[in-house]
């Protein structure tokens, strides 16, 4: 350095802290008092989460076993929960069937093609409303409109629309901000390739999307496992009889494949039990349903991120 | 061939007599405009971002645009290729012609247009697919299956990207995404290369780049110079200097609309250019 030039050394000295100076003191425990805030909410979380599973694994032991999970209802002793399980499988494909494409389309259509104007307004407006609706609510809709007005009685084509009504926005929503956070150089680089708008979409846009859209679907999916309140007034509520596989004929409402007839499913089975249920083993069959239905929400979700992951290498490898 | 309208910048068609372009015989011959643009005016809504630009490209040459930041050379070069369309708002006047036939006409389809006129952007921007299918995107979204006419052409593109060598052992397993900066870069000069296109655009290809990566780019771009037209955008004027043959110099007007002062072979814009601005921005004084 010349001479003459400003000395650009900061000379430690009385005007400047030291590295044990007090000054940072403040900021240093804000830092710590933050970093505990947070540590501590997620822990709280998990915690919760932890706690749920352990006290239902707890309260299901010695309740949960194949035969609980494979065999029908019984008067007289446990007996199993096979038919409700197995509805609430059902509900989940007939929901998530007519759901997933048409929210996915919805979602593409809000994030790639509609601008922002008054029609799309109007659509996050009552994408919103309709999330926020209570589920009685519709399902009170659902009773009106499906089981009452259509005369199709309690069916599980009911619920499922009903279902699908109350899910449809979060859906649409959930896909359309998926699509949306694919970011924009993505969609460039295929359009200056001279890709139309569709194949930017379905080779560039959707497969990058894929995690978001799997989160969409296990929240849409985790809804209709949980759901009690719509089904209660549209799939009907009951204790199903033994199911005959061996019936493929789906418009026979005794067919277990068919969606024209009741099918009441785990959760509103609890609801059911608990609230009218009188048999000896209340109790157990309850805790042994709670159970399984966690840990079908949590095979379910961990099944759906696989399928996710698997499905985007495929679409990306073309 | 062109619809010749007055120009409103003189030198514009000095490029026609004086441009040295041409460096031997044998092309002398096939000397031709790739693109002209007539009167382009580029507006965002209300406001203008590009005023009335006219100039030439001739073909298998490269030019060069410089200017400040917010003169409008990357807003021009977009309406090459019609990037321009997915600015909500854009609208472009005038014409630009890609031999002869106006690119804005509605009738034309971008499609077939960006097929013709590639362009490589400033940051590279690899699809998160293996390289192969990076470069195979472009053919195989014009229906082409076959495997060993894609291999082939994957093959060509990257050896013309001069990225062959570093790739050829990993060309399914890795992600585009995993090459380093340059390598990307060339990644996507090869995606380009793969639609066989007759026009490079380049957003300031080197400008995320490390030297030695930017000489790569520079390299490549004086060899693919022998079989394509390419338009750089570029805030660097060494890098203008070392690689283009025509240089175009644009700058803010008062009301900050980007406007074209000067284009003139790049050598003697840099030497002795005619305005005052340019002289002023090349030699530091201003932008």
């Amino acid at each position: 350095m010349s001479a003459g030039a400003p000395s650009i050394d900061r000379q430690a000295g009385p005007g400047r802290p030291s590295l044990h100076g007090k000054s940072s003191r403040g900021s240093m425990l804000a830092d710590r008092v933050a970093t505990a805030v947070l540590w501590g909410t997620g822990a709280f979380v998990l915690l919760l989460l932890g706690a749920i599973i352990v006290h239902f694994a707890m309260a299901a032991w010695g309740v949960v076993s194949p035969s609980f999970v494979l065999s029908d209802p019984s008067d007289s002793d446990l007996g199993g929960i096979f038919p409700l399980l197995w509805n609430s499988i059902y509900m989940l494909a007939l929901t998530l069937m007519v759901s997933v494409p048409v929210g996915i389309l919805g979602g593409i259509y809000m994030s790639e093609y509609a601008g922002d104007n008054a029609v799309t307004s109007a659509i996050r407006f009552a994408e919103e409303a309709i999330s926020s609706v209570p589920s009685i609510v519709v399902g009170m809709f659902g009773l009106i409109l499906f089981v009452d007005e259509l005369h199709m009685g309690f069916t599980a084509l009911g619920g499922a629309l009903a279902l699908t009504m109350f899910n449809l926005p979060l859906m649409t929503r959930l896909a359309e901000q998926a699509l949306r956070a694919v970011p924009q150089d993505e969609r460039s680089a295929s359009l200056a390739l001279g890709a139309t708008k569709w194949q930017t979409i379905r080779h560039v846009v959707l497969p990058l999307a894929i995690p978001g859209l799997v989160t969409g679907v296990i929240l849409t999916a985790g809804r209709v496992f949980g759901e009690a309140a719509v089904l209660l007034f549209t799939a009907g509520i009951g204790t199903p009889t033994h199911l005959n596989f061996g019936n493929l004929d789906i418009t026979n409402p005794a067919s277990p494949w068919s969606p024209f007839r009741p099918a009441t499913t785990l959760s509103v089975y609890i609801y059911k039990l608990q609230s009218e249920g009188l048999g000896a083993y209340r109790n157990q069959i309850v805790d042994g349903s709670a159970a399984l239905l966690i840990a079908l929400v949590l095979i379910f979700n961990l099944g759906a991120r696989f399928l996710g992951r698997v499905l985007t290498r495929r679409l990306t490898a073309a | 061939m062109l619809a010749t309208a007055p120009h409103p910048v003189p030198s514009v068609r000095a490029i026609d007599v004086t441009a040295p372009v041409v460096r031997d015989e044998a092309s002398a011959a096939t000397i031709s405009i790739k693109i002209a643009t007539e009167h382009v005016s580029i507006m965002y809504g209300e406001k203008v971002a590009v005023r009335d630009v006219s100039l030439q490209v001739q073909a298998r040459s490269i030019l060069a645009l410089i200017g400040p930041s917010g003169s409008g050379k990357s807003t021009f070069l977009r309406c090459f290729n019609r990037m321009n369309d997915l600015i909500p708002g854009a609208s472009v006047q005038g014409a630009v012609c890609l031999e002869g036939e106006n690119v804005m006409d509605p009738e034309v389809s971008v499609v077939e247009l960006r097929r013709r006129v590639g362009m490589v952007f400033q940051r590279p921007n690899p699809f998160p697919m293996s390289i192969f299918e990076n470069v195979a995107y472009g053919p195989r979204r014009r229906g082409m299956n076959d495997r060993r006419k894609l291999e082939e052409l994957v093959e060509t593109s990257l050896k013309r990207a001069a990225l062959w060598d570093e790739v050829k052992d990993d060309l399914r397993r890795k992600s585009g995404l995993a090459l380093s900066g340059g390598q990307q870069q060339r990644l996507c000069i090869a995606r380009v290369l793969a639609t066989d296109p007759e026009v490079i655009l380049m957003d300031e290809p080197a400008s995320a780049l490390d030297p030695v990566s930017t000489l790569r780019i520079e390299e490549l771009m004086r060899e693919l110079r022998q079989a394509y037209t390419i338009v750089i955008v570029t805030h660097n004027m060494q890098q203008a200097a070392r690689v283009s043959d025509v240089t175009a110099f644009f700058t803010m007007a008062e009301d900050r609309a980007g406007y074209l002062v000067e284009v003139g072979p790049t050598g003697r814009i840099f030497t002795r250019p005619t305005e005052r601005l340019t002289e002023d921005y090349i030699s530091g004084r201003f932008g």
